[in-house]
């Protein structure tokens, strides 16, 4: 049976690589995937505390778990805005590639 | 009491109510007048009254600064003065400057004049003398510099100002000197503070005194105008005429040896018998009026040639002072005031009628075409070369008495004057009134309306009758009333006054160009001329040069530009981390995430 120092170590090595991914790559959309990745170790650890944090009578504490579904819900409609923004930046500039999206240079 | 504080505070309201709320209006000019009536009236209502109150302005410590009135003969005698050629020069006012764009900041400037001359009038404290005293100089700069857009009025403008910076510098020390020797400076309690430090340090009483004296006696060079600060006062007829009258020849210029003989009379007149610095000051005044009075018998402009005239006779009266006769210098002060205002105002009648020309070689004639002005003038001219009967033979007879008794030099000094005035008035009066018409604008000359002639008229009544005893003694700011009698000094003087009558009108009647050409009093003794070549270059641009240099160097260069250059370089390195790269962004963001959970959790 897996512990919950399990799942945090996990849910810890998804958020790791999401921010390796964030940080390192240069592909604008798999900056975004790894985004994702980031919020998917989150609700595991929500998921993952919610499980182990049992009321006196035996049941979970399912707010956790309800968050969750908050955060699946709004990751999905953020995505869809998140994709158009990509879209509408390659129109704009032929590129996704972000080391070509300095614009912001001071 | 209220009726003081009134006559002083009510100009500045005026002055105020004008400029902020009337400026638009057209009601300042109406309201200025009213005021200057007003004053006049409360002037004679508190004439001959006596006492004094105050009130705390400023309070450092145990030093206070006090404003208040001291209300004597002197000073309810001078209040007539000002008060009465001030409200005549308003109505003048009304008509000369009808045309005028800019009457609103006219009559503000008037009315800010009155207040600061009604405070020096009647100050009760060194200190607000001095205020009041700057306050003057102010007004006077705004008045001549009223046509600000003609460069040589803002360059009159500034240089009276400037001159009387000068004067002033000496007064303040003067002042000072003065608080130190007696420790007080009010008035009232000076006297006791002199004698106190005469007891205690006889041996250097006279030549401390005497120091401190000729400190003040800077301010009075300054504001009235004597050698060798008078440069400013001519230029000052740059400024409007009724300007000229009120305060370039009756009440301002008036108020230095008002000032020096309040002094005199605060601290006790025997301490001024044989004082060198009433000798000084006797020498001074005496040179002025015969350096002046030269100056006045070659210009051309016909206000120049009154403007000498007032820096001659002005020295008649800080000699009259100097002999410690002040009584007489001012007794001349109140005559001279209104024949004088008379002058210029009659002049400014002049000037108005033949379309603003000036020189008195252009006009001619002008008796027949503006008989009032004409007539009145006739009278100004002939109580300013004192032909007896007249205010200014009364006066000038006091002061030729007055040197004879003390300077036999400095009484031929001022006999030679007494030709020199009515020569050079002559010469003015033939050229001007006389004779043909000398051009276009004195052909069209006619006579001015009843706002400005009826000032006129009573000034030139007041003009001959003022000097009389009857008036004298209860209007005039200090009488010496003795029985006046024939001698040999009255016979010198309408002898002076025939000789000077004859030679002008001789050698100026029926003339059409000036048939002498003196350079040297042309040039005004060059005094102008090297104060510009030799103090405006050497010692004005020297400074402008070092000022420059600070200005440029210190001021912009290093610390305005400083430190705009260090906040640009500051920006730039900052600038360096703004990357555009959003990666590096997020990346310096999750460090910052890391340290502050590292911080907050595992670091309390």
């Amino acid at each position: 049976m897996a512990t919950l120092n399990d799942y945090l170590l996990v849910s810890g090595l998804l958020f790791g690589i999401g921010l390796a991914g964030v940080v390192l790559r240069r592909n604008i959309i798999i900056v975004f995937m790894c985004l994702e990745l980031m919020l998917s170790a989150a609700n595991l650890t929500l998921v993952a505390f919610s499980r182990f944090n049992t009321a006196p009578n035996g049941l979970p504490d399912y707010n956790g778990q309800m968050l969750v579904f908050f955060v699946i819900t709004v990751a999905a409609a953020e995505v869809a805005v998140g994709l158009a923004i990509i879209v509408a930046l390659y129109r704009a500039r032929q590129t996704i590639h972000t080391d070509e999206l300095t614009s912001l240079k001071g | 009491m209220t009726l003081p504080w009134i006559l002083l505070f009510l100009p500045l309201a005026v002055a105020v109510l004008n400029q902020l709320v009337l400026k638009k209006t057209g009601l300042a000019p109406i309201i200025s007048t009213a005021s200057a009536v007003a004053t006049f009236v409360i002037a004679l209502m508190i004439l001959g009254q006596s006492g004094t109150a105050a009130f705390k302005w400023a309070t450092i410590g145990d030093f206070s600064i006090e404003i208040g009135f001291k209300l004597d003969q002197l000073s309810t005698g001078m209040m007539i003065v000002v008060t009465g050629v001030g409200m005549l020069v308003h109505i003048f006012s009304l008509a000369y400057m009808k045309d005028d764009s800019a009457k609103a900041r006219y009559f503000t400037g008037l009315s800010l004049f009155m207040f600061s001359m009604t405070g020096i009038v009647l100050a009760n404290n060194f200190i607000m003398t001095f205020m009041f005293w700057e306050l003057v100089g102010l007004s006077s700069y705004l008045l001549i510099g009223h046509w600000y857009q003609k460069d040589s009025a803002a360059d009159a403008a500034k240089k009276a100002f400037l001159c009387n910076r000068v004067g002033d510098f000496g007064f303040m020390i003067g002042i000072l000197m003065l608080w130190g020797i007696t420790g007080h400076l009010a008035f009232d309690e000076m006297k006791g503070g002199l004698e106190a430090f005469q007891a205690a340090n006889p041996a250097i009483f006279s030549g401390v005194l005497s120091a401190a004296v000729l400190c003040i006696f800077c301010g009075a060079i300054g504001k009235s105008a004597q050698l060798p600060l008078h440069v400013w006062l001519p230029d000052a007829m740059e400024g409007p005429t009724p300007v000229s009258a009120l305060i370039h020849a009756a009440t301002m210029v008036a108020a230095g040896v008002y000032m020096l003989f309040r002094l005199q009379f605060t601290l006790g007149f025997e301490h001024f018998e044989g004082l060198p610095a009433s000798t000084v000051i006797a020498w001074t005044g005496g040179i002025t009026a015969l350096v002046a009075a030269l100056m006045a018998t070659q210009q051309d402009d016909i206000k120049r040639v009154l403007a000498y005239s007032t820096l001659s006779q002005l020295g008649y009266m800080v000699m009259a002072v100097g002999l410690v006769h002040g009584e007489a210098g001012m007794f001349h002060l109140f005559t001279h005031a209104w024949f004088k205002a008379l002058l210029f105002l009659g002049s400014g009648a002049v000037i108005y009628a033949c379309h603003h020309e000036q020189d008195i070689w252009k006009m001619g004639g002008l008796f027949k075409k503006m008989p009032i002005t004409g007539f009145t003038f006739l009278i100004g001219f002939l109580a300013l070369i004192a032909v007896p009967g007249t205010s200014g033979f009364f006066s000038k007879e006091q002061i030729l008495e007055a040197a004879h008794e003390k300077e036999p030099i400095l009484f031929w000094i001022a006999v030679i004057v007494a030709i020199l005035t009515p020569f050079y008035m002559t010469r003015l009066f033939v050229v001007a009134f006389l004779g043909k018409t000398k051009s276009e604008n004195a052909d069209h000359a006619h006579e001015v309306g009843p706002l400005m002639f009826v000032p006129l008229v009573l000034l030139a009544v007041l003009g001959l009758v003022a000097g009389y005893p009857f008036i004298a003694s209860k209007y005039a700011p200090a009488y010496h009333s003795h029985s006046f009698q024939l001698g040999p000094i009255t016979y010198i003087s309408i002898a002076a006054v025939i000789i000077g009558l004859i030679a002008g009108f001789v050698l100026y009647s029926g003339k059409e160009k000036d048939p002498l050409n003196i350079p040297l009093f042309r040039n005004r003794f060059y005094v102008d001329g090297f104060y510009d070549n030799f103090i405006v270059r050497y010692f004005q641009d020297a400074f402008a040069a070092i000022v420059s240099f600070f200005d440029e160097l210190i001021i912009n260069g290093l610390i305005v530009n400083g430190l705009s250059r260090a906040a640009e370089s500051t920006g730039n390195q900052f600038r360096k981390i703004q990357s555009g790269s959003l990666q590096g962004y997020a990346f310096v963001f999750g460090i910052g995430v890391v340290l502050v959970i590292y911080f907050t959790v595992f670091h309390s």
